[in-house]
């Protein structure tokens, strides 16, 4: 029998007759958690974050409470709370849901945040294409207002906190934090260097600073309603709460899917809640958490231990849907874009595809990822094009293997996972397809592709 | 900088919403790209001047971020996501499909300037693969033979352009 879906965050989402507007949100007891915030102590809200164990949903997985309480409190500036509503990695797309559909269970979820860490401003940075979704945050924010929701005096607690709704304008790297906080700040979104530039002590104009997903935000809500300690028996230890999965590629049923952690495994996601494969088609291979997670093949076993020691042997069906599983795999769970595809993939195409990516996306601060990620891209497109060398491959992997690390933000890594883990698991379809390349070159045959 | 009396009128109410007014270099050319479909030096020397920068610090925005223009383009703008999801469903087709009905490359504009092609990454809209936007609007599941009718709608004057002009 297939799992059913535990849907919290998005429980009102899809349902007949839901709106976005504050009336339905009302109705449904939205903002009672809030009128329960403000009647709390700022640190019991943060104590409570921290025992719901939840973790960052936007791609790192670190736990919320832990950045909350890295917050510099002893310099008496500002702090300011930012919600991270980029949402940009490829196969992602569930903040986008919450943002067109239920605006103010983020807010709401935002003003508590913003409440318990005693943040003087809030900002929502959200992508430049989501244009609809911006107005209808800033309709949302101004009905909010009109209830004392947010602004002056919330709900008479003697606290004041806005919201400004701040569009990006395209660019990928802006969901990295740091680049996120250059954006806000005006500039182009270059990523700071860690240390000093924590944004919990040196973030937004050089002040204390939470960045925080759309969801991460939305379940702050959820643990405040029902404390901690329940939340964090949602799901498996260390994997608190419930995630989104967005499934998207070669299914029936593509779309989003809100589970405990651990509940299912990514073949039960697959095969029983996506309703499986196209008709005569079987799985080559799954990247689990958006572009830049490792790729998982579809023969492989996956061996080893898992964090409090269990071992375990696992064919890539048997995985479960956690943080620490697809870490123990070698893979991660990221922002939860699972991408599937069939045997009809290119698997080398597909590589192209995310190296184009990438190289379209690097800010150019540093040399190993400019440089780099479009050699990469140019490499790959070759290898597609009919113009592969021999040592393509080796070149590929030393390329990757010089960008990993040598960056001031994760996008190196972000970018060379995809090429390592592709390299590592087909090999051979990459020499093969260079041969074939060459033979058809010598022929002056035309080249198709399908995904480049 | 000639503007409509609403967009001066919500620039200024915009600036001092933020604690530092170079926060508002972003909105500022958002308001001045939708209103007049692109950047103008003219434009850009005007932020800088209206948020106390060097021109040069709103130039080197306007160049970084993919989603400003520094040249007009057509009447509607057509934006094909090409990332893995939307490529899985045959974006590289719907893209060919709107080159052929339009008669125009990637980052063109078709002759009679009716609209211009982008071919953009992920729209974060992936389980609905392929997706367009054009304009603001988001067009999902959009296979050779939808663009195609898109473009018709396009010319029927069936879809309404962000800006008139």
């Amino acid at each position: 029998m297939a799992v059913e879906e535990t849907r919290i965050i998005f429980k009102h989402i899809d349902r007949q007759g839901y709106t976005n507007g504050i009336d339905c949100y009302e109705r449904h007891g939205g903002y009672a958690e809030l009128k329960k915030a403000v009647g709390m102590e700022p640190d019991a809200i943060c104590a409570e974050v921290m025992e719901s164990g939840v973790r960052g949903r936007g791609g790192a997985g670190f736990p919320a409470g832990m950045k909350w309480k890295f917050l510099d409190r002893k310099s008496g500036k500002p702090i300011y709370l930012v919600c991270n509503a980029d949402e940009s990695e490829p196969g992602t797309f569930k903040d986008r849901q919450i943002i067109y559909k239920d605006p103010h269970q983020l807010i709401e979820g935002m003003m508590i945040t913003a409440f318990a860490i005693r943040a003087k401003l809030a900002f929502i940075y959200i992508r430049g294409e989501f244009f609809e979704g911006a107005r209808i945050l800033e309709r949302a924010i101004e009905e909010a207002r009109a209830k004392n929701y947010l602004g002056d005096n919330i709900l008479g607690s003697g606290y004041s906190c806005d919201i400004i709704v701040h569009r990006g304008a395209g660019a990928y790297i802006c969901g990295e934090e740091t680049g996120l906080i250059e954006s806000l700040e005006g500039k182009r979104p270059y990523p700071r260097i860690k240390p000093p530039y924590f944004p919990a002590a040196l973030g937004l104009y050089q002040c204390p600073t939470i960045v925080n997903n759309v969801e991460t935000l939305c379940n702050v809500k959820h643990i405040v309603n029902m404390s901690g300690k329940v939340f964090a028996e949602i799901g498996t230890p260390g994997n608190t709460g419930t995630r989104i999965w967005c499934v998207s590629g070669h299914v029936r049923k593509p779309g989003y899917y809100e589970f405990p952690c651990a509940a299912l495994t990514l073949g039960e996601l697959i095969y029983d809640i996506c309703g499986g494969l196209l008709p005569g088609r079987s799985l080559k291979a799954v990247i689990p958490g958006g572009s830049s997670s490792k790729i998982l093949r579809a023969d492989e076993r996956f061996k080893g231990k898992l964090r409090d020691g269990t071992e375990f042997d696992w064919g890539i069906n048997d995985i479960p849907m956690d943080f620490d599983s697809l870490s123990a795999v070698g893979s991660m769970s990221g922002s939860g874009g699972v991408i599937v595809m069939d045997d009809t993939t290119d698997i080398v195409e597909a590589l192209a595809n995310i190296n184009y990516f990438y190289a379209h996306e690097s800010c150019g601060q540093c040399t190993p990822c400019r440089e780099g990620v479009q050699w990469m891209k140019k490499v790959t497109y070759r290898m597609c094009n009919g113009a592969a060398r021999e040592e393509d491959v080796e070149l590929l992997r030393s390329i990757a293997g010089q960008i990993e690390g040598r960056t001031i933000c994760a996008f190196g890594e972000a970018a060379s996972w995809p090429v390592q883990s592709f390299l590592a698991k087909f090999n051979d379809e990459f020499v093969a397809k260079a041969k074939a390349q060459a033979a058809r070159n010598a022929s002056g045959e035309a080249v198709e592709t399908t995904l480049i | 900088m000639n503007l409509k009396p609403e967009t001066f009128s919500k620039i200024d109410q915009l600036i001092p919403r933020y604690p530092e007014k170079r926060s508002a270099v972003l909105p500022l050319l958002h308001l001045i790209q939708e209103e007049r479909g692109w950047i103008s030096n003219e434009a850009i020397e005007w932020v800088a001047d209206k948020l106390e920068l060097q021109p040069i610090n709103v130039y080197e925005v306007v160049t970084f971020y993919p989603m400003f223009k520094q040249k007009p383009g057509g009447r509607y703008a057509i934006k094909v996501c090409r990332t893995l999801s939307c490529a899985l469903g045959g974006a590289y087709k719907t893209c060919k499909s709107f080159q052929e009905a339009l008669g125009c490359e990637v980052d063109g504009t078709s002759e009679d300037a009716l609209a211009s092609i982008e071919f953009v990454e992920c729209h974060a809209n992936c389980g609905k693969a392929p997706v367009v936007m054009i304009d603001e609007q988001m067009y999902e599941g959009v296979d050779e033979n939808a663009a195609r009718k898109l473009v018709e709608a396009m010319r029927a004057g069936e879809i309404k352009p962000a800006r008139e002009d």
